[in-house]
């Protein structure tokens, strides 16, 4: 073993160009780490901003139109910037290759001009901002056409994003596919490999859809196409089906990982195998499939005829029996286990039961008679970030303090990490909870005025993004300063292959390929199974 | 490393996209740890998925397509037959063509018969030429006539599916062009022609796409 | 707590009853699953770094039980949320049609007899109406809260809404697809009158009614008129900057248009604004007021006018 392999990936290499020019699938993963933090505290800030506007009806901090562009930036950074490309990219290709007992991606270059072409998405964007957008995310035309905006040019960065995730999913799919370790068979590879799989896959098969629709819009500005125009005898419904052809999937796209890291964080602080693994594995992917078959539960009042809104109602509920399968799932590897409360294990734990609440009240929307009512109002506001917040940002946090020793080489304060758990739980649920309410009541979404009835659910709301935010900024600076010492190879004897190794790891990964003789989530003993 | 090396690298490494790869350059970073064939079949199975990308991002159109012509049969019919069929199949022709030759190029490759693949990644090459310089004298045939995109919605999905067909074209003569080099300097056998054969399939695609699009536009009822 | 609207039309009582069945399925089970959670977390806790764990990886007997209560209860939830949706998007036989147009930022109703109102509604109780809408532009989404109905608007179709009201009174309606700048003053109000009192408003003498506003000083009808007819959404009074300019200050101002020219406004340049607003487009905005030729009588324009010289 030569001097140079010794040195863990941190190590190997110093300065600017050792990170943009590396393959190294821990290094790209590190720097989309950085990538999309950045881009989710912009995100934030600007939401933090919208929610100071609601303290009093009219006119607080800003105009209406900085409001629309407010939360249109939030919407959109978040979804494109954040959320899709966010856990998936940076986790994944930090994790799926130490966890799966490969060197590295099958295809490291490629993952480097993935990374490559998330920046260039990335920058194109933030250039559109010169004029930014007032279109809501969603770019619903024939106001996506007309708007004074950057639109071209913010749609043209979502495109190049796109082609990022695509080369991206492309490249874990066919990973997974060719360079699992010797005796890693598809029931023993880890649950966040199976729930990236399915993540890929939806990546890839959906995100050209929203590309050659993105496109269109792209033509329908530069020369009136018309395909989504009403006025020159286009349809704006069916840029609506387009869109959420792409972007009902994406939902998936980013709850699917976190599902993947609480599977993973679980069973280790439980001491417990994962209870049903094969049906969380069949489930990720039943929820992949079926995703592709209920995008139009987004437009049940949008002028489609009955016949499609009931079919996909019923489509939309079947799409909830895995979903609540998991949950119970997980719920049941707690039974009889030896639960630690580690920060991680808290994050986790709060994505069951938050998770749970966003998938009950997405049954309220799926019911046609009730999704007349609370279709775009703050009920969807409320259920769409119980499952994006309280589902994949929480799931996110979770990895961050897991695999924090892992990445870092360093352990971090649990105790102070646990104060923010508690800030950000609570935060999130005095800023979300109200919103439910108000949205039963009738206030409708992106409403930059509303009536003075609404006031003191709307003040609660504002009041809970600085509790969020101070456990937020908690968070960080908890995490920015690490503890005094090396953190050992595996600080919660955890059985995964990644766990195996020395903290942070070796640039090569494995010394060996290892060859894999056990199931995963080997914990507990065999003798009470019997009885 | 200075601003400007940087920038050399990012642009050289963006001009030779065939790099990404694997097999094509030496393992030089210890990252490319597998052997020959994870590395043939593996980049085989990235490319199909690529291409089923590539369907669906099509597949887009074709809906609009289906869509737009349940709502607007006259329009379709009027705007399809004043489409120049004689072009349309003569384009359509040399494209099955160029199929044909990139599918012997990528089997001389594989018997090592050099020469031979040169010969026919130049006509494949010049066959994509002559398809973009007939498709530019329908454009400009049909712009005279003050005929646009956006003129109505026939056209509109006629330029837009042939336009996103022509980029193909033109990224697919990039790709062609690019192993074309690579074959004069030798860098590919019969041990090592899997560039050549997911560049083949990408070409496959481009062709396969035009055998849909041309039917549905130049020959409606 | 009171966490629904009024019910004011024969839909509501279906819609309230799925959201009562999905709200008490979801309370047992958030309160089933919270207690599982926190009952497993303090009786399992970690006492020993040697604890014994049992292996339990599968138990068939609670996978199917999982599997199948969740799907029965969701086909429930379907089945109800389909048959109340059902009654609500079929046309009653009876029903009376008023058309309904969306612009940006206000909704034009014309009723079968002839009249058109702007963003007020007047139906009588009990009545089963069906709204014929379409939008002059982009998206627009019509929902009235207390009668629990939404439908989008679009520019090349018609889209339906069918109600039947069944409480007088004066009910909100709110944009809810978002349109642009103005989109939270997208608003209007629903009037639901007793079928006397409609019968009046219908042939004409409810002017009588209005007549008895009419006593206040025209400027107070004017500031009326500014939120009733839905100024509000583009004009300010305070100052502050809009989609069109703001009223503060705004009579005998000079004013300057886009095409460089200027006139002082006076009751002529404000009347000429208010009835063909495309003639003359101050600096810096955009030719985006509707005409409001045959929605205001003059004595409303008179009105305004004496209120916009009221905002010094």
């Amino acid at each position: 073993m030569s001097q140079e392999q010794e040195k863990n990936y941190l190590e190997n290499g110093e300065g600017f160009a050792s990170w943009f020019f590396t393959v190294d699938h821990k290094r790209i993963g590190i720097m989309y780490l950085w990538a999309i933090g950045v881009f989710f505290i912009i995100a934030a800030i600007a939401s933090f901003l919208v929610r100071f506007e609601h303290l009093t009806p009219g006119q607080t901090i800003m105009t209406a139109h900085t409001y629309n562009v407010l939360f249109t930036l939030h919407g959109s950074m978040m979804v494109f910037l954040f959320i899709v490309p966010g856990v998936a990219a940076s986790f994944g290709n930090f994790l799926i290759p130490l966890m799966i007992g490969a060197k590295d991606v099958i295809f490291p270059k490629l993952n480097l001009y993935s990374f490559w072409l998330y920046l260039l998405g990335a920058a194109v964007f933030m250039i559109a901002l010169a004029a930014p957008a007032d279109t809501g995310w969603t770019f619903y035309t024939p106001y996506s056409i007309e708007s004074g905006a950057n639109v071209i040019l913010i749609t043209f960065g979502i495109f190049i994003l796109g082609f990022s995730s695509i080369l991206t999913g492309i490249n874990f799919i066919v990973t997974m596919h060719k360079l699992r370790a010797p005796g890693m068979t598809w029931d023993r590879l880890p649950l966040f490999c199976w729930a990236a799989y399915a993540t890929s896959l939806l990546q890839v098969l959906a995100t050209p859809v929203v590309g050659i629709t993105l496109l269109l819009l792209i033509g329908e500005r530069f020369f009136g196409l018309g395909f989504f125009d009403p006025a020159r005898g286009g349809d704006p419904v069916l840029f609506q089906h387009f869109f959420w052809f792409y972007s009902h999937p994406a939902v998936y796209i980013m709850i699917l990982p976190a599902m993947g890291i609480i599977s993973e964080v679980i069973p280790v602080f439980s001491r417990k195998p994962i209870f049903g693994y094969k049906a969380i594995a069949y489930a990720s992917l039943a929820i992949a499939l079926i995703s592709f078959l209920v995008w139009g539960h987004h437009m049940f009042v949008s002028g489609q005829s009955k016949l499609i809104n009931v079919i996909f109602s019923v489509i939309t509920y079947a799409v909830a029996v895995p979903t609540a399968i998991k949950v119970f799932n997980w719920l049941w590897t707690l039974y009889k286990g030896s639960i630690e409360l580690s920060t991680a294990m808290l994050y986790s734990l709060a994505f069951i039961f938050l998770f749970t609440i966003g998938g009950l009240t997405g049954l309220f929307l799926g019911a046609l008679a009730a999704d007349v009512h609370l279709h775009d109002t703050y009920f969807v506001v409320a259920h769409m970030h119980y499952v994006m917040i309280g589902g994949t940002v929480f799931g996110f946090f979770a990895a961050l303090h897991f695999w924090y020793p892992k990445m870092w080489g360093r352990m971090f304060d649990e105790f102070k990490a646990k104060i923010a758990f508690v800030l950000i739980f609570i935060g999130f649920n005095v800023i979300f909870f109200p919103q439910f309410i108000l949205g039963t009541l009738g206030m409708p979404r992106r409403y930059f005025n509303y009536a003075p009835e609404f006031q003191s659910l709307h003040q609660l709301s504002t009041y809970g993004t600085w509790i969020g935010a101070a456990g937020f900024i908690l968070m960080l600076w908890t995490l920015m300063r690490p503890l005094p010492g090396k953190a050992p190879g595996n600080p919660y004897r955890s059985l995964s292959l990644e766990w195996s190794m020395d903290s942070p790891p070796g640039t090569f990964n494995f010394d060996e390929i290892p060859t894999i003789t056990e199931p995963v989530y080997n914990y507990g003993t065999k003798i009470e199974e019997e009885s | 490393m200075g601003f400007f090396d940087v920038t050399s690298k990012v642009l050289k490494s963006i001009a030779y996209p065939s790099e990404m790869v694997p097999s094509i350059d030496t393992e030089d970073d210890g990252h490319h740890h597998f052997d020959h064939e994870t590395e043939h079949s593996g980049a085989k199975l990235g490319m199909w998925l690529f291409l089923a990308t590539e369907l669906l991002l099509f597949g887009g159109l074709f809906a609009a397509y289906a869509i737009y012509r349940a709502k607007y049969p006259d329009m379709f019919q009027h705007g399809s037959q004043s489409l120049n069929v004689v072009l349309g199949t003569v384009n359509t022709v040399i494209l099955i063509f160029s199929s044909l030759t990139v599918a012997i190029a990528v089997k001389a490759i594989q018997e090592n018969r050099i020469k031979l693949v040169k010969i026919m990644l130049w006509i494949t090459i010049i066959c994509a030429a002559i398809f973009a310089v007939n498709k530019y004298f329908e454009y400009s045939y049909k712009f005279n006539l003050g005929i646009f995109p956006g003129t109505d919605i026939f056209y509109s999905i006629y330029f837009a599916a042939t336009g996103v067909h022509m980029l193909h074209v033109f990224i697919g003569m990039a790709v062609l062009g690019v192993l074309l080099r690579k074959v004069y300097k030798g860098k590919y056998s019969k041990d090592n022609y899997t560039a050549i054969e997911i560049g083949g399939l990408y070409w496959h695609l481009v062709d396969l796409i035009w055998i849909y699009l041309f039917p549905l536009l130049y020959l409606v009822g | 707590m009171n966490w629904l609207p009024v019910s004011a039309s024969t839909f509501a009582p279906g819609v309230d009853f799925v959201l009562w069945l999905v709200t008490i399925i979801s309370v047992i089970s958030c309160i089933l699953i919270g207690f599982l959670l926190v009952y497993f977390v303090i009786k399992y806790r970690r006492k020993s770094d040697n604890d014994q764990t049992p292996a339990i990886t599968h138990d068939s007997f609670l996978e199917t039980l999982w599997t199948v209560i969740p799907t029965i209860l969701c086909i429930v939830i379907f089945i109800y949320g389909y048959v109340f949706y059902d009654q609500y998007t079929t046309t009653p036989k009876n029903a009376v049609e008023i058309n309904v147009t969306a612009k940006q930022w206000l909704w034009t109703f014309d009723y079968s007899n002839g009249k058109k109102t702007l963003n007020e509604l007047y139906v009588p109780i009990g009545q089963p109406i069906r709204l014929v809408m379409q939008s002059d532009d982009v998206l627009h989404s019509f929902f009235v809260p207390a009668f629990r109905v939404k439908q989008d608007l679009m520019g090349n179709r018609y889209t339906y809404i069918n109600f039947t009201a069944t409480k007088e009174g004066v009910f909100d309606i709110y944009c809810t697809e978002y349109c642009g700048t103005a989109h939270s003053n997208m608003l209007g109000k629903v009037h639901v009158l007793s079928k006397e009192k409609f019968a009046s408003w219908e042939d004409g003498s409810a002017k009588k009614v209005q007549k008895a506003s009419s006593n206040l000083p025209p400027a107070e009808v004017g500031r009326q008129l500014y939120s009733d007819k839905g100024c509000v959404a583009c004009h300010s009074i305070d100052g502050a900057d809009g989609v069109g300019p703001t009223w503060k200050g705004l009579f005998g101002k000079n004013r300057i248009f886009a095409d460089g020219t200027s006139i002082l406004a006076d009751e002529n340049y404000i009347k000429e604004s208010i009835l063909y607003p495309g003639e003359k487009i101050v600096e810096g905005y955009g030719p985006v007021m509707p005409s409001y030729k045959g929605l205001l009588e003059d004595s409303d324009i008179t009105a305004i006018i004496e209120y916009i010289k009221s905002l010094k």
